[in-house]
């Protein structure tokens, strides 16, 4: 069976928490206690009815607010899939939380309310979604019930989002009427809206293709470790620890390590100690080389032919995550690329992008807390990267800040 | 109508990989992440099955080395000694580094005082035992097998969770965690916990000691036991349990689900002897392991959150 990781988002109050909490009630994945537990919850904050939103908002301050405030994680399965759900704050101020859990998703469903429309925390998540390149997206026009579950109000929301993706790079697009609170359209059809013949949310969830978003064809995989168990029958024992973040390596394939440029050949891989044929995306195993080179953390094993970019000078998007100081052209920091650490500097901030038009500012001085800008920086040592659109493993990086080690930015290398 | 654009359907020339090879993947990574970037990281071991199943990975990860950190047991003395059996065997085995810290110990040189009563408890104590250990070996990274789906507080936990000089938690500050580059920096005294089986479920767990043959200590499958009948739930029959005039002492069949201090930790009824048996007794059980099996989740509502934000697991 394999697994689809997905994310929520969309504006405060759209609905999002209710709809994860609707999506496993109606898949029979909330056990008895939790159940319960809702319940009583319920009960003490005077919501009347269940508030299956209280599956997921699971701090004190959550449920004093109503709120989500970071994202929470929950699991379920039906017979065709397994679900790693994220469910994602709508507040504007935990954007960045937001963008923690939308960079592993494979998917993103982005609720909008039926009587709201897009509005600019839709735009800001879209773009986010876009830029991150979620292959998938569901928009869930949500709350219908509040509309008269009128058709037309549906298709005007509808409308206006698909003029919003066109300006995004969104790949795969459904648009879907729903209600989280009565359960229209999550995983059974609606009965009050018999004008709606296209698929279930669920239904969409189970049949997206996941594996076609891997990048199968560049050979990528970044030293973690050195093993080097060093007893007398493992005398000269080394063998690189890592992960396969695309393509594929094979015994006897030529490689590259970089930013250093070696060449070598694969004598063998393993994995658990046992050798194995082949490692594809995402298994981790550990390579052993033909000669003995100087590999460590940080270097990166690539097949000999298909190289990456490798260079000090980098351009990136990035979303700017710290609400204490803000980013500004000159600034250090440490870059974090795969397992890669390099000090750089800001050289430049190209440009910024507008939230709501999705057009681009220039002459910025300084990013705030959620801002999204095109910057230039510099490294100080090579880094070996692709293009974030055409290699998501390795074209992601991170900002940290120097003195107080928190990560402040995220950048997609363009 | 639904409304798509460009879903190009696709040939399936490759299958999918299994969501446990994904997920052992995951754990594998992280695990080496953590070798990687810290100078003093330890796993944190109890001898139950989800810190069992880390211990696992640890040895697929770094073979056929040794695991690079050594194994750390804060132990409340009120262990199930079939747990401790277990735990001792195993890191004799694989000639891991063992260090045990006890409860006890804390208590007499801290002065602190227990509680007393009903439903005392030392799973609050272990926190303190915790921390001093972490002081005492400098560790700046410490491995555990919490799980997000095992509670509410723990579903919203990053990977790699922060904790200050005091060990606490911030929930409402959390590290952003992008993609899977994971940033273990840190100033001397604080120290980052780690959860490489994050992702897993319950089940997910099963299912993996199954795949891969790992043994278990005895009390996870069925077995007769004396216990304690107390507010609906079995308790093993103990003197670190203080009794209750209400208590009946009762001979059932049962398994336990989660093994951790026996002063918080219920047993069920189960004829389940066998992996595939407690595999399908689980399958259908309407009731979380949690909430089936610990007693220290259910004095408050947001009691394990109370509890990380001290420094707890
Ligand atoms: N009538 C109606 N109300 C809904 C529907 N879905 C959600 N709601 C209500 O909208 C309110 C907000 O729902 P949440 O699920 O907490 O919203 P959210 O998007 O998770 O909010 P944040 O996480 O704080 O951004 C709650 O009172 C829900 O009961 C729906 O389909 N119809
Ligand atoms: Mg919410």
């Amino acid at each position: 069976m394999d697994l689809l990781r997905f994310i929520t988002a969309g504006s405060v109050d759209d609905g999002k928490s209710t709809l994860i909490g609707r999506l496993l009630f109606d898949t029979k994945n909330i056990l008895a206690d939790q159940m319960e537990a809702i319940e009583r919850a319920s009960k003490t904050r005077n919501a009347g009815e269940i508030d299956l939103a209280l599956l997921t908002d699971g701090l004190r301050s959550e449920r004093e607010q109503g709120i989500t405030i970071d994202v929470a994680y929950k699991y379920f399965q039906t017979p065709n899939r397994k679900f790693i759900s994220i469910d994602a704050p709508g507040h504007i101020q935990y954007t960045r939380n937001m963008v923690t859990g939308a960079s592993n998703a494979d998917l993103a469903i982005i609720l909008v309310d039926a009587r709201h429309g897009v509005v600019e925390q839709t735009r800001r998540h879209s773009l986010i979604a876009s830029m991150l390149g979620i292959p998938h997206v569901i928009v869930a026009v949500n709350k219908m019930d509040l509309v008269g579950n009128s058709e037309d109000a549906f298709l005007e929301i509808a409308k206006s989002y698909q003029e919003l993706a066109q300006k995004l790079a969104i790949k795969d697009l459904t648009i879907i009427p729903v209600s989280a609170l009565n359960g229209d359209n999550i995983v059974d059809r609606s009965t009050s809206m018999n004008w709606y013949t296209g698929e279930t949310l669920l239904s969409v969830l189970e049949n997206v293709n996941v594996l076609k978003d891997q990048n199968l064809e560049d050979g990528r995989f970044a030293v973690q470790y050195v093993i080097r168990p060093q007893t007398d029958e493992l005398h000269d024992y080394r063998g690189y620890a890592g992960r396969v973040q695309s393509g594929s390596f094979k015994k006897g394939d030529l490689i590259k390590v970089l930013p250093s440029e070696q060449e070598s050949k694969i004598a063998k891989i393993e994995f658990g100690g046992n050798e194995i044929e082949e490692a594809s995306v995402l298994e981790s195993v550990t390579i052993l080389l033909e000669d003995d080179i100087d590999i460590s953390r940080g270097d990166t094993i690539v097949s000999l032919n298909n190289a990456p970019i490798v260079s000090q000078d980098i351009e990136a998007l990035v979303c700017w995550m710290d609400d204490r100081k803000p980013l500004k052209a000159g600034s250090k920091y440490i870059l974090q690329h795969g397992t890669a650490r390099s000090r750089c500097s800001i050289r430049d901030i190209e440009y910024q992008i507008d939230i709501n038009s999705y057009e681009k500012i220039d002459e910025v001085d300084s990013l705030k807390l959620n801002d999204v800008a095109r910057i230039i920086l510099r490294t100080a040592q090579p880094i070996a990267y692709d293009p974030y659109q055409k290699n998501r493993a390795n074209g992601a990086a991170i900002l940290i800040d120097e003195t107080s080690n928190v990560t402040v930015g995220a950048c997609m290398i363009e | 109508m639904s409304i798509s654009v460009n879903e190009a359907s696709v040939g399936a020339e490759k299958k999918a990989p299994d969501y446990l090879d994904q997920l052992e993947a995951e754990a594998i990574y992280i695990m080496r992440e953590v070798a990687g970037q810290f100078e003093r990281p330890a796993l944190l071991f109890s001898g139950g099955k989800d810190s069992i199943t880390l211990v696992h990975l640890a040895q697929k990860a770094f073979a056929p080395g040794k695991i690079p950190f050594p194994l750390v047991h804060v132990d409340t003395g009120h262990n199930f000694i079939e747990a401790i059996e277990y735990r001792d065997e195993l890191a004799k085995k694989i000639g891991a580094k063992l260090i045990v810290r006890y409860v006890e110990d804390t208590i007499k040189a801290k002065g602190l005082k227990e509680q007393t009563g009903k439903n005392a408890s030392r799973n609050w104590l272990q926190t303190f035992t915790l921390l001093d250990t972490i002081e005492e070996f400098e560790f700046d990274a410490c491995i555990g097998g919490a799980r997000r789906d095992e509670e509410k507080a723990r579903a919203k936990e990053r990977i790699f969770s922060f904790r200050d000089e005091f060990g606490q938690w911030d929930p409402k500050r959390q590290r952003p965690e992008l993609w899977n580059l994971f940033n273990g920096r840190i100033q001397k005294g604080e120290n980052v916990r780690v959860f490489p089986i994050s992702n897993w479920t319950e089940l997910d767990v099963w299912a993996y000691l199954k795949r891969e043959g790992i043994a278990l200590p005895s009390i996870y499958f069925a077995h007769e036991r004396e216990l304690i009948l107390r507010d609906g739930k079995l308790l093993n029959h103990t003197p670190v349990i203080e009794s209750d005039p209400e208590d009946q002492i009762v001979t059932r069949q049962v398994r336990f689900r989660t093994v951790g201090d026996m002063t918080c930790t219920a047993a069920v009824e189960s004829s389940a002897a066998t992996l595939d048996e407690v595999i399908a007794e689980i399958t259908v059980s309407r009731i979380s392991e949690r909430g089936e099996t610990r007693i220290d989740d259910q004095q408050t509502e947001a009691a394990m959150e109370d509890r990380k934000k001290g420094g707890y697991f």
